[in-house]
């Protein structure tokens, strides 16, 4: 299978790849790793006329202890993450998630910004970022902005990026000491998620779903029900409260939901260990 | 466009479209055909080669993104008639039956030895999900990865 023709130009810094994206319109789209872009364009799924390949920008990956949290570059790889030493002292949940990412090929190639970016809401990093609530920074040609995850995802594969804007960072709280789970349910080792759910608890309790519905989300009647004194068993019952998840070849909506509540009991019970 | 490539050790410079995806160029252009097409979805690992020294798959890559850069493939791995250690490991413990995502276990091994030099035997699981072999020789093959890190010591 081989992607429908385009045009191909290599940014070597974010300002030349806006750049490109201005001339360009929504003709383009912008090339990290490739692990989200390049199956869709071999499906023709997307046909994009220019591809703007941001994969060299080295200036954007990077780990950086900021004080109360960490920054780290969009175009940082996820084998970069899950080797990193500053993610192990502030934020472990970040490694362990970086590394159930794909396989090792992928996590060779694929990137946090180009997962974010994509807003597939089977991917496993947008939930944990969720969870985490983390900030991401956006440059555009007039400009930076700072959305919130919350915000950040709004429907199937789209987020609040505007064709002429690049992710550059994501800015993650540490969380050191953070009880954490992610249990993800998947026919395959190295397949996405059939669903899947993450427990943060570090003080309160969040919780996030991977594949309920068009974004990652977070799983809003269990953190309330926990916080009104529900044990873990009862809270899990409110998982697919508010979801909205899709039938396909490898579940019905239903048996999701099941997979939901059982998943974040367990990843519950497995974060207050 | 133009692209230059390493390629086992010997620089290539091609024309390609900017769609070529780096397994066809390595196949077509280069004309080194041990590497192999399996699912061309990502998932099966039989194209997989070293791009500077790490496990990709060469069906989810544009030949345009590795240019600079050096490759590696199945062919480029021997020193003549002596086989690299990953090579004779798979041979020794009868790696392979129909043999057809060997190219890319022994690539991917390659790779992960060079992350986990002392690997057990679930991290040679883990290292080796994103590879399928449809013979199901799973056994084997863990057991050549852990003789070949094995002989590497």
């Amino acid at each position: 299978m081989i992607p429908a023709p385009f045009d191909y130009v290599r940014a070597s810094s974010a300002d030349e790849a806006i750049a490109a994206l201005a001339e360009h319109g929504d003709e383009a789209k912008l090339l990290a790793g490739g692990m989200s872009l390049l199956p869709l364009m071999k499906l023709r799924l997307a046909t994009p006329a220019m591809l703007v390949d941001v994969g060299r920008v080295r200036e954007l990956s990077y780990v950086r202890d900021a004080g109360d949290h960490i920054e780290v570059g969009a175009l940082t790889r996820h084998r970069d993450l899950e080797t990193n030493d500053v993610l192990a002292a502030h934020c472990p949940p970040l490694r362990t998630v970086a590394s159930e990412v794909g396989d090792n090929q992928v996590r060779h190639r694929g990137t946090i910004g180009g997962s974010v970016s994509h807003g597939d809401p089977a991917s496993d990093l947008p939930a944990l970022l969720l969870a985490l609530d983390a900030a991401f920074v956006v440059r555009g040609p007039v400009g930076e902005r700072t959305v919130s995850a919350t915000e950040f995802f709004r429907g199937f594969l789209e987020t609040v990026l505007e064709p002429d804007e690049l992710l550059t960072e994501i800015r993650v709280p540490k969380a050191p000491e953070a009880g954490f789970s992610y249990q993800k349910f998947q026919r395959r080792a190295q397949d996405w998620a059939i669903v899947g759910a993450m427990a943060v608890r570090n003080g309160g309790t969040r919780v996030a779903l991977v594949n309920m519905g068009g974004t990652p989300l977070r799983a809003v009647a269990v953190e309330e029900a926990l916080t009104s004194g529900a044990s873990i068993e009862e809270a899990a019952q409110h998982a697919a409260d508010g979801t909205d998840p899709s039938g396909d070849i490898n579940a019905t909506p239903e048996y999701r939901e099941h997979l939901a509540r059982v998943l974040v009991r367990r990843a519950l019970d497995a974060a207050s260990g | 466009m133009r692209i230059d490539i390493t390629v086992n050790g010997a620089s290539q410079r091609h024309d390609v479209e900017p769609r070529t995806l780096l397994v066809q160029y390595l196949r077509d252009a280069a004309g080194l055909t041990g590497t192999k097409v399996g699912c061309d979805t990502s998932s099966c690992g039989a194209c997989t080669v070293l791009v500077d020294g790490e496990s990709v798959k060469s069906c989810t890559m544009l030949a345009a993104q590795a240019d600079g850069s050096e490759i590696t493939t199945i062919e480029g791995l021997a020193r003549g008639d002596d086989l690299h250690p990953v090579q004779t490991a798979f041979h020794e413990e009868h790696a392979l039956q129909c043999g057809f995502c060997t190219a890319g276990m022994v690539m991917a091994t390659v790779s992960l030895l060079d992350e986990i030099p002392n690997p057990s035997e679930r991290d040679v699981r883990l290292g080796l999900e994103g590879n399928l072999c449809r013979c199901t020789g799973y056994h084997n093959i863990v057991r050549a990865v852990l003789a070949a890190a094995e002989a590497r010591r």
